[in-house]
């Protein structure tokens, strides 16, 4: 059994009188990259925060690298790697001296160059921090969350507001840091990232955990598969549906277009288009559909929105 | 194109004496790099101490030449702006902006961080105090008590530094940066104007001179013109400047929030 790199249990954490973090217990095995999901106000910044020492836990246990992050800071510092979700630089400093700066604070950092032409951070050199855009603040702090090597890099939210391109260069930068032996923890609001990133996901609602597995566990457990097709508006859904096996459903969501949702196997998909072949109906983009992350975290957090 | 990057753990701290160095060295060059930073640490104790020396056509400082009087009060002037002011609004926007936050997850211990400001003040001071000093030379100054007058101005410029350091840590610990900023300097008019920092306390009215020897201020600017003067290190100035920085750190202890 190895160590954990992040051991959390029956964690508490309360601002005044709300309980931001109720009893949550996780581990995060070293070297992977592991997703913590969950609605606004979930709690996920304030577990980051936690087992990055800024906050004393008011219950409960925290070991990260099997040290006390509140207490052991000093000796746990330079083996962790914080980007945090704003800020974090003077903002008269220039881009590029405020990551040489955190790098001079380490033994062995990257050199400072090199992070600044693989995120595409060249072009600010001499521009204050004031004046770089959101997308170059948040590479700026993923360059100085990895720039001194660290065992664990925690990342709060690293790609809110970036484009496209910087999503990927992030994406694969992740990558890297997991090839390289690097465990890294990392919070998202995108379904599709944590699904291309992570080898493990938490999803935390109201400071608990609510569900936890592979993206492919947590996307095919339960999973209440769809086919999609099109074709000529107003089939005869009963008859259809009479034809496949009993619990499966078809509605007609918009004119021509269909939704079959049961257990899609190859003999529902045979039984499908055999009905369509004798009712004469040509089934256009039929396509079989799994859960994607995003239903599943629908699902057990609600579509309602959050305040 | 991308550059292979070797991302393989290999954690460490820098050893303590170069990140002291580091972090002065970016402090030292970020304020230096802040044109009013530099307007309240020299351009502002120069105009001073040029308008002293003309000063008994404005305020009465008493008898003697006026620039023997107004020198040593821009000197403490000099310090006030540096340990308190400066400091003050700089940290509270370090707080404001997560710098703490972000150097307190680095390899720096806190007194390292603590250290190195400490050294970026001490390097803009040692600027501001020389050039002040060759100004105040050339426009004639004639400080008395000779070499022990400047070590016990030394003396006094510490603890100065100390008590002003701590006041301002207090504040930029505690309000919010924009409270911060007004407030730093509004604190600087009115010991300026009302605190003896360039107007001896004795040119008060008697009521209020118990309480300005009693403000960091007076004892500072008195301190030192009492030195200037020949009239050797004074103790009570000594006390006063002590209490203010003990009572002032022990808050900061135990008040200062790195986050906002």
């Amino acid at each position: 059994m190895v160590t954990p790199a992040v051991e959390i249990s029956g964690l508490v954490m309360r601002y005044g009188r709300t309980t931001a973090v109720d009893g949550l217990s996780l581990e995060v095995r070293p070297g992977t990259v592991t997703a913590v999901l969950g609605p606004n106000g979930a709690g996920k910044t304030t577990t980051i925060e936690t087992c990055e020492g800024y906050r004393r836990p008011h219950d409960g246990v925290v070991r990260v690298l099997g040290l006390d992050p509140y207490r052991d800071g000093r000796e746990l510092r330079p083996r962790v790697g914080v980007m945090l979700q704003e800020g974090g630089s003077w903002s008269g400093a220039h881009a590029h001296e405020m990551l040489r700066h955190v790098a001079s604070l380490h033994a062995n950092p990257v050199p400072p160059d090199a992070l600044i032409e693989r995120l595409g951070l060249g072009a600010c050199g001499k521009t204050p921090y004031r004046r770089l855009s959101g997308g170059q603040r948040q590479r700026l702090g993923l360059a100085m969350a990895i720039v001194g090597r660290p065992e664990l890099a925690f990342l709060d939210e690293p790609t809110a507001g970036l484009d496209p391109q910087a999503r990927r260069a992030t994406w694969d930068l992740v990558d890297e840091l997991r090839d390289s032996g690097v465990t890294v923890v990392l919070t998202t609001h995108y379904m599709d990232e944590a699904e291309r990133l992570a080898d493990h996901v938490h999803v935390l609602d109201h400071g608990r955990l609510i569900a936890s597995g592979s993206p492919a566990q947590l996307t095919s457990e339960g999973a209440e598969n769809t086919i999609r097709f099109s074709a000529r508006a107003g089939l005869d859904v009963g008859s259809l549906m009479s034809a496949l096996p009993l619990g499966t459903k078809v509605v007609e969501s918009a004119p021509g277009a269909y939704v079959v949702t049961g257990d899609v196997d190859p003999g529902l998909l045979a039984t499908l288009t055999a009905w369509c072949a004798s009712h004469g109906v040509m089934a256009d983009h039929l396509a079989v559909e799994r859960r994607t992350l995003e239903d599943v975290f629908l699902e057990l957090t609600g579509r309602e929105l959050r305040g | 194109m991308t550059v292979p990057l070797d991302l393989r753990p290999a954690p460490g701290a820098a050893p303590l004496g170069t990140m002291i160095l580091r972090q002065a060295v970016m402090e030292t060059r970020l304020l230096v790099r802040n044109g009013e930073q530099v307007l309240l640490a020299l351009v502002i104790p120069l105009l001073v101490l040029v308008a002293g020396t003309e000063s008994d056509r404005v305020v009465d400082l008493g008898s003697g030449r006026p620039i023997d009087t107004i020198t040593p009060g821009v000197l403490a002037l000099a310090v006030m702006s540096t340990s308190f002011t400066s400091l003050a609004i700089a940290t509270g926007f370090e707080r404001r902006y997560n710098v703490l936050k972000r150097l307190g997850a680095s390899p720096l211990p806190r007194l390292g961080l603590l250290a190195g400001k400490t050294l970026a003040v001490v390097v803009v001071q040692v600027v501001q105090l020389t050039v002040l000093c060759i100004a105040a030379l050339l426009l004639g100054w004639e400080p008395q008590g000779g070499a022990g007058a400047f070590g016990g101005a030394l003396v006094l410029v510490v603890l100065g530094t100390a008590a002003f350091g701590a006041l301002g840590l207090l504040m930029a610990g505690t309000l919010r940066a924009e409270a911060t900023l007004a407030l730093a300097n509004l604190v600087y008019v009115l010991l300026l104007v009302g605190g003896a920092v360039l107007v001896p306390v004795d040119r008060y009215p008697a009521v209020l001179q118990p309480f300005t020897t009693l403000l960091p201020s007076g004892a500072l600017g008195e301190g030192l013109r009492d030195g200037f003067a020949g009239r050797g290190l004074g103790a009570a100035a000594v006390v006063v400047l002590l209490v203010w920085a003990g009572v002032a750190g022990a808050a900061v202890t135990r008040t200062f929030r790195w986050e906002s």
